[in-house]
C-alpha cells in the first residue's frame, strides 16, 4: 500500500488551501463564508484583525474574566490585611484604628494585578486549548511556513457543506498557491 | 545580507523604523538564524567567559555572606543600607524601561517599540533576578525570608501589613511575574517559528514544548491580542507602582532627605531614565554584532535617547526640588542635608551624579550626538552610573547625617561590597548573553505584524486599524 492510498483512506480533517499574503487570505476567507461555509479556520504568521469577524468568531470572553481576576484579587488581598490586623491579631498602638485602610491600599492594588494577569494569560491559553501537542495541520510539510510567511485558510471535514470535489473546486478558484488534503 | 543600507546612509532627520526591503520572510529568517544557525563568535565565548567568572566571584561571595554575616559588608550603625540597597534600587530599576517600552508604548501605539520590546522585556527579567538577590542577601537572617510572606503559621503572626517594606515584597513579586507572563505570552508565537525552522531534532523538541503546540489559527489570535492587550494595560500602572512603593520605602521614613512626597514619581521618573540608559547599552552592540541595523534603526537610539532626555529632566527638577525644599520647610535637619551633600563629607559623589545625570545629557538636545552612535552608547554609561549615584547619595548621605550628632558616621564599602556588586552586573549580562543566543531577540511576529501595517514603512501608523479588544 502506497503512502498516498494510505492517505485517501483515513478519515479527512479538512481541506486547506496555501496563501501567500494576509489580503488574499481575507478575499479567500470572505468567498468561502459567502459560499455558505461555517467551519473554517485560518493559520496565519502574523494576527489579521478582519479575519476572526469574517469566519464568525464572537466575543473572547478574555476582558470579563480578566475584570474578575482583578476583583477577586482586590477582594481577598484587602480582605486577608483586614483579616490579619482586626480579626486574627488585633494590636492596639496608641489608639490608632485597626481599619486602618488606606495603608493597605498597595498590596490591594498588587494583589489585583496579579490575579488580572495570571487569570487574563491562563484564560487565554485555555480557551485556545493549548497546550496541544498535536493538530492535524502540523501534518502537513507545508505547514512549517504558516509561522513565518505563509497563510492557510482550512475547510473542515465538519462542515455540513464540505464536499470532497465542490470544496475542493471553491478553494482552487481562490487563486491558492497550493490545496491539500489535511488527514485528521 | 549585503542588501542591508549601511547607518551611514540612513542617517536621515526620521530614520524608518524599519528599512525598506523588509519582508515577512526576511524578518523571519534574520532573526532566528541568529539562534539557529550563526556559529558561537569568540567574542561571545569571550563575553561569556567573562561573565561567568564574575558570576563564580558573585557566588563565593555569597557565600562568604552566608557563612560569617552581613558584617563583611561595609553596612553598620548609622549606615546600615549600604550598598545592597543601592544595588537593589539601581537593578529594579533598569527594569522599568523594559515594562514601559512593552506596556505603555504599546497603549500608546508606538511602532517603534516593536523591535525592541523583547529585548527590553528579558532585560527586565534579569534585572528584577538581580535586584531580587539584595533585599534578601541584607535580611541577615536569610533562612527566614519566607516570614516576609503572609502564611498560616504556629507563631499566629503576619507581616506588617501597613509597612512600605511588606508592600515591597508584593510590589516586586509580582512585578517580578507579570513580567514573566508578558514575555512568555509574546514569545509563544515566535517559539512556533522557532519550532517550524529548527533542524536539530532536540531544539526542535525544546521549542515545540515551549511553544504549546501555537498555530496561528485566527481565532486564538484574537484572544491572543485581547490577553496580551490587557496585560500591557494593567503593566503600565504596575510598573508606575514598583518603583512608587520603592519611593516610599524611604518616603515613609523620617530621615532628613527621605520624608519628602516627591520620591515617588521622583523615583519612577529616574528608574526610567536609568532603564533606558541600560537598553542603549545593550542594544548598540547587540544591534551591531548580529547585524540587525534594519531593524533596530537609528529612529529607535534617537527615540530612546529622547526619553532619557524628558525623563532625565523630571530627575533634575527632582534634585531641584528637593534643594528647595530643604530651604522652604525651614527645618535645620533639611537644610543641613543639603549643606552637606554639597559641601560634606560625600560632596564628591553628589557633584558627581549632578555632572552624570542632568550636565551630560543635555547634549542629547542635539540631533548630531544622537546619532553618534558612540557617543551615545559613552552617555548611556554615564547616566547608568549618574543613577547608581543617585542611589549612593540617598541613601548614604541621609543615614550618614541623621538628628542627633552624637549619632553620626562614616559609610565605607568593603570588598565584599563591590565583589556583590560586580558579581551581579555579570551575573546579568550572563543571562543577556544566553538570552541572545537561544531566544528569538526580536519579536518576530509582531515585526511582521509591522511590515504589513506599515507595507515596508510606506503607509503611516495612523491609518492602521485600531486594535480592540472584544
Amino acid at each position: 500500500m502506497s503512502a498516498e492510498t494510505k492517505a485517501k483512506d483515513q478519515p479527512l480533517f479538512g481541506l486547506a488551501a496555501e496563501f501567500d499574503s494576509p489580503e488574499a487570505i481575507v478575499d479567500a476567507a470572505r468567498k468561502v463564508m459567502a459560499a455558505g461555509y461555517s467551519d473554517a479556520e485560518a493559520y496565519t504568521p502574523i494576527a489579521i484583525v478582519e479575519l476572526p469577524e469574517i469566519l464568525g468568531s464572537k466575543r473572547t470572553y478574555i476582558a470579563p474574566i480578566v475584570g474578575i481576576g482583578a476583583l477577586l484579587g482586590a477582594v481577598g488581598g484587602f480582605g486577608m490585611q483586614y483579616f490579619a490586623n482586626v480579626i486574627h491579631y488585633p494590636w492596639n498602638i496608641g489608639g490608632r484604628p485597626m481599619n486602618s485602610w488606606p495603608m493597605w491600599i498597595p498590596i490591594t492594588f498588587e494583589c489585583a494585578i496579579l490575579m488580572a494577569g495570571v487569570s487574563g494569560v491562563l484564560s487565554m491559553f485555555a480557551l485556545n486549548g493549548l497546550p496541544q501537542p498535536y493538530h492535524p495541520m502540523f501534518r502537513l510539510d507545508s505547514f512549517a511556513r504558516a509561522s513565518q510567511d505563509r497563510f492557510f485558510l482550512c475547510i473542515e471535514s465538519t462542515d455540513p457543506k464540505f464536499d470532497m470535489i465542490e470544496t475542493r473546486q471553491l478553494l482552487e478558484s481562490l487563486a491558492p498557491m497550493a490545496v491539500m488534503e489535511v488527514p485528521k | 545580507m549585503s542588501s542591508i543600507p549601511h547607518d551611514a546612509t540612513m542617517q536621515t532627520v526620521n530614520p524608518p523604523v524599519i528599512y525598506p526591503g523588509v519582508t515577512y520572510a526576511s524578518v523571519t529568517d534574520q532573526v532566528s538564524d541568529v539562534v539557529l544557525k550563526r556559529p558561537f563568535g569568540k567574542a561571545w565565548m569571550a563575553g561569556v567567559g567573562i561573565t561567568m567568572l564574575l558570576v563564580m566571584m558573585l557566588t563565593g561571595s555569597i557565600g562568604y555572606l552566608l557563612l560569617k554575616g552581613v558584617g563583611v559588608w561595609g553596612i553598620n550603625v548609622p549606615v546600615a543600607w549600604g550598598f545592597a540597597i543601592i544595588n537593589f534600587v539601581w537593578w529594579i530599576g533598569i527594569g522599568h524601561a523594559g515594562t514601559f517600552i512593552s506596556a505603555m508604548l504599546l497603549l500608546m501605539r508606538q511602532d517603534w517599540r516593536t523591535s525592541i520590546n523583547r529585548f527590553a522585556e528579558a532585560m527586565t527579567l534579569f534585572a528584577v533576578a538581580c535586584a531580587g538577590m539584595f533585599p534578601l542577601l541584607h535580611l541577615g537572617r536569610y533562612k527566614f525570608f519566607y516570614w516576609l510572606m503572609p502564611y498560616p503559621n504556629s507563631m499566629g503572626l503576619w507581616p506588617q501589613f501597613r509597612s512600605a517594606l511588606v508592600w515591597d515584597v508584593f510590589a516586586v513579586s509580582t512585578y517580578g511575574l507579570i513580567s514573566l507572563l508578558f514575555w512568555y505570552v509574546g514569545l509563544v508565537p515566535d517559539l512556533a517559528t522557532m519550532r517550524d525552522r529548527a533542524t536539530n531534532p532536540i531544539v526542535w523538541r525544546i521549542y515545540a514544548i515551549l511553544a504549546l503546540g501555537w498555530r496561528g489559527a485566527s481565532r486564538h489570535w484574537q484572544r491572543y491580542h485581547a490577553a496580551y492587550l490587557l496585560l500591557a494595560g494593567i503593566a503600565a500602572p504596575l510598573v508606575v507602582s514598583v518603583h512608587s512603593i520603592v519611593g516610599m520605602d524611604f518616603a515613609q521614613s523620617l530621615v532628613p532627605g527621605w520624608h519628602s512626597t516627591i520620591f515617588p514619581p521622583y523615583f519612577v521618573a529616574g528608574a526610567i531614565f536609568s532603564g533606558f540608559a541600560m537598553v542603549l547599552t545593550l542594544i548598540i552592540p547587540m544591534r551591531k554584532a548580529f547585524k540587525l541595523e534594519n531593524l533596530i534603526t537609528l529612529r529607535h537610539v534617537n527615540n530612546c535617547c529622547k526619553l532619557m532626555l524628558v525623563t532625565g529632566m523630571i530627575v533634575a527638577y527632582g534634585y531641584a526640588a528637593e534643594i528647595y525644599m530643604s530651604w522652604y520647610s525651614g527645618s535645620v535637619y533639611e537644610s543641613y542635608l543639603s549643606y552637606n551633600r554639597f559641601f560634606g563629607n560625600y560632596a564628591v559623589a553628589f557633584w558627581l551624579l549632578i555632572t552624570c545625570n542632568v550636565v551630560i545629557p543635555q547634549l542629547l538636545w542635539f540631533q548630531s550626538i544622537r546619532n553618534n552612535l558612540y557617543l551615545v552608547w559613552t552617555l548611556a554609561i554615564v547616566v547608568n552610573v549618574g543613577m547608581w549615584l543617585e542611589r549612593y547619595v540617598i541613601i548614604i548621605i541621609s543615614l550618614a547625617r541623621d538628628f542627633i550628632p552624637s549619632s553620626w558616621g562614616m559609610y565605607y564599602p568593603t570588598v565584599w561590597d563591590i565583589t556583590v556588586f560586580a558579581g551581579t552586573i555579570g551575573f546579568f549580562l550572563l543571562l543577556i548573553l544566553m538570552f541572545v543566543r537561544v531566544l528569538p531577540a526580536i519579536a518576530m511576529a509582531e515585526t511582521r505584524e509591522l511590515v504589513h501595517e506599515t507595507h515596508g514603512g510606506t503607509v503611516p501608523m495612523q491609518n492602521m486599524e485600531p486594535r480592540r479588544v472584544r
